[in-house]
């Protein structure tokens, strides 16, 4: 926001739009929920411990659903779990928004083929906003992950969907593809 | 080959574990079945799955056994022959030091096994899993329920002609 | 039938009256309450569901519910062949992924009847007891967690960052290596590995000594530990315990040095029970000590295998893997001292095909944890959350 970086005396004024302020409140004190369900819960710790620091983000494991706004499912997510996990997501408050972190949770990872008992995709049970690749990610990409969540905050105003936030978000990243094509370009002419 | 083999054989391990067999089967005559002496893994069968409590029994508490410690019994499928086993590998932990496997085997469908739960306590959740993994069971188990599958799962996974459902509780379960 | 199991129970109640004397009411009947503990809960290590029943503060007994990450390891080991199977041993106990594969490759060499280098023995033994002290410190710290201290997790997710980085430098990934091969291991050293070992384990050890200081020597920490949830060692072996459980009850076993696999019986280490001295031999505190002191053993093991670890020029790790892992008809137990327990697999092959009729992992915190109702039994609700912390569970080896 930079407002809190400038000097501001006794008195001041600001002036500024409510999806501002409540934007920047959200995104900035992100609370997720202490929820580890396999290797990729490791990492999390560790992104939340000495070296990584999220708490630097203003994140901070909450033990509840119902204080919490962020769920990051950290690993497989298995049939008998998966009942489980919607209810978490049920109880926890609006808005409200998930992560998923790692191969496993995004499409079933490495148990895709065989894993009778593992679910193919957190999505296939609740709403994905933010899918992080890797098995298990490393913490950089997790925190990677969680400011994509930021963006998606930042972008929300009173009265617009989610679905038109996410599209306005597409909008505003730049596609990758124009990117490749002149890397390639210049690489054919060294 | 022929050469190594006879080499290997001669490892302590396998001698000990010939002694074991030949305690048992001098005390239970035709349960127990011939020695198999394979350098990795000495074994040998129990032929009347009755009487498995009996000889887990004899083998725990037989001063000259001690078979303490049961580190691992595994669910085996054997679709050819239609059967369904266990494979328990015992040893006798800080005291004699031996080692055996000991097999047994019951019908496919509907087998029934004598549970050795009450023997080593350790048996309990092993016996739980194989009955949750291929379906045998085992008689007088103190609480024989699925362990790792969900209690409506339908189908034994790890059987060799097993196929997954397709849904469970409305979730799309394969691919 | 309930009203039966709730008129045979009864309860003890202790109020205190005056300065140094309590009244002990016996025989009060009360209401039993099922209380859920699970399976998302922050103190139960992952996906463990514990149903307790209790009597007001006492647990009557706790039931774990296992499964709820169940990822079919055994399934995926018939299906792929066996140098595909080690990515799955590695996401099983993924705290110790060296350890786990280490394990592994121990049954299917002896399957195999091969000879390893002995190179390979040391780069396997160094880099799977980095692991194990990894491994410990996430114990100890989650351990503290669940009691109520902050800091030393902190502490030893520091350290163990300097162990995560030096295994990734060896095998390019950070938690789950897949590096321990059959046959081999997948690269060599890194060049000046052998210095940077030494430096951090100089580090290490001041630091190591730092957190026993924190944490075990913490009053409270001893309070809440000491005393509770004691497991007598005929008990233990009767469960099938090993590892820091086994050895937390007073049983010298080690299976580095009772099955001596590796180069372990060269080296010089000491198998770690409790002297009793400072805990009651079997309980919470024991296993917490047993894992503090293997911190110490790791250390002075890594320095030996560095000291002697034979320097060849031009090294292929990969030499000595077969072309086509394709073992001969028969059956193999092979296991290994995981920092959790034995970690043993049990493997089938057909002499045909590549890949393994059956493979079943006996995992080790399995085992341990099929205790829990024995050790539950009668304790206060805190005093259950001691006691989970203790087993030091990983439930993708729970549950496989």
């Amino acid at each position: 926001m930079g407002l809190l970086d400038a000097k501001i005396s006794k008195h001041n004024v600001l002036v500024t739009s409510v999806d501002n302020v409540m934007n920047w409140a959200r995104l900035s004190s992100l609370w997720p929920m202490g929820f580890g369900l396999a290797c990729c819960a490791i990492e999390m710790m560790a992104t939340n411990a000495s070296n990584y620091d999220l708490e630097r983000f203003g994140i901070f494991p909450r033990a509840s659903p119902r204080q919490s706004d962020l769920m990051i499912v950290a690993g497989t997510v298995t049939m008998k779990m998966a009942e489980r996990v919607v209810r978490l997501y049920e109880q926890m408050p609006e808005p409200r928004y998930v992560l998923s972190m790692g191969s496993c949770s995004n499409c079933g990872g490495p148990y895709w083929k065989h894993g009778y008992h593992v679910l193919k995709g957190v999505d296939r049970i609740i709403p994905v906003d933010v899918y992080v690749p890797g098995c298990p990610p490393r913490p950089e990409s997790l925190i990677g992950g969680l400011m994509k969540i930021q963006e998606l905050i930042r972008m929300e105003q009173i009265g617009i969907s989610r679905a038109e936030a996410l599209k306005k978000l597409e909008e505003k990243s730049m596609d990758p593809s124009q990117l490749i094509q002149e890397a390639r370009k210049s690489a054919k002419a060294s | 080959m022929g050469e190594t083999q006879e080499n290997t054989s001669q490892l302590p391990e396998v001698i000990e574990a010939k002694a074991v067999w030949a305690v048992l089967k001098e005390k239970f005559g035709d349960a127990v079945s011939e020695f198999d002496e394979n350098p990795t893994m000495p074994f040998f069968e129990v032929l009347e799955p009755e009487r498995w409590l009996d000889i887990a029994l004899f083998m725990r508490d037989s001063p000259k056994l001690r078979f303490t410690y049961m580190a691992c019994l595994s669910g085996v499928d054997y679709p050819e022959e239609k059967k369904l086993g266990i494979v328990c590998n015992l040893e006798s932990l800080g005291e004699l030091g031996h080692k055996i496997a000991v097999k047994v085997r019951c019908e496919r469908e509907g087998g029934v096994i004598s549970s050795v739960a009450r023997v080593w306590k350790t048996a309990e959740w092993h016996e739980r899993e194989a009955f949750d993994m291929y379906g045998m069971t085992f008689s007088n188990h103190p609480d024989l329920r699925r362990i790792l599958c969900p209690e409506d799962w339908e189908g034994y996974p790890l059987r060799k002609d097993y196929e997954v459902q397709e849904t469970y509780h409305g979730i799309k379960v394969p691919e | 039938m309930q009203e039966l199991g709730r008129a045979e129970h009864t309860s003890v109640r202790v109020t205190p009256k005056g300065k140094d004397q309590v009244v002990i009411e016996k025989d009060l009947s009360s209401e039993e309450m099922i209380l859920n503990m699970g399976p998302q809960h922050p103190s139960t290590h992952g996906v463990l569901r514990l149903e307790c029943k209790t009597d007001g503060e006492v647990v009557i007994e706790a039931e774990p519910y296992l499964g709820y990450l169940h990822r079919c390891f055994e399934k995926h080991a018939e299906m792929v062949d066996y140098p595909g199977i080690v990515p799955f041993v590695d996401r099983m106990d993924y705290l110790a992924s060296m350890n786990s594969d280490f394990a592994f490759c121990i049954a299917v060499e002896k399957l195999l009847d091969i000879e390893i280098p002995r190179r390979i023995e040391f780069i396997r033994v160094i880099v799977s007891e980095f692991n194990r002290i990894a491994s410990h410190l996430v114990a100890i710290g989650t351990y503290a967690i669940d009691l109520g201290a902050f800091t030393p997790f902190l502490f030893c997710f520091r350290d163990r960052e300097h162990m995560l980085s030096l295994l990734e430098w060896t095998s390019g990934a950070r938690m789950l290596y897949n590096y321990i091969l059959i046959g081999g291991v997948a690269y060599d050293f890194p060049e000046g590995f052998k210095e940077r070992a030494l430096e951090f384990v100089g580090y290490f050890r001041p630091k190591a000594l730092e957190l026993q200081k924190l944490l075990t020597e913490n009053e409270i920490f001893v309070k809440r530990t000491k005393g509770v949830g004691i497991m007598p060692a005929d008990v233990a072996v009767n469960y099938g315990w090993s590892g820091p459980m086994l050895r937390g009850s007073g049983v010298r076993w080690d299976l580095r040095r009772m099955d001596g696999y590796s180069i372990y019986p060269e080296l010089d280490f000491k198998v770690c029970v409790p002297d009793g001295r400072f805990s009651d031999i079997g309980d919470s505190l024991s296993r917490h000590l047993v894992r503090a002191m293997e911190i110490e053993e790791s250390l002075n093991i890594i320095e030996q295998c560095l000291d002697r670890m034979p320097e060849e020029e031009g090294f292929d790790p990969k030499a000595a893997i077969p072309k086509r892992i394709r073992p001969k008809a028969g059956e193999v137990y092979g296991r290994a001292e995981n920092p959790r327990g034995e970690l043993g697999f049990y493997i089938q092959s057909d002499g045909k095909s590549t890949k393994p009729l059956r493979c079943k992992a006996r995992s080790s915190c399995f085992v341990n944890l099929s205790a829990m109702k024995e050790l539950s039994r009668g304790q206060l609700i805190p005093d259950l959350v001691s006691i989970i912390g203790s087993i030091d569970i990983v439930l993708g080896e729970v549950d496989r």
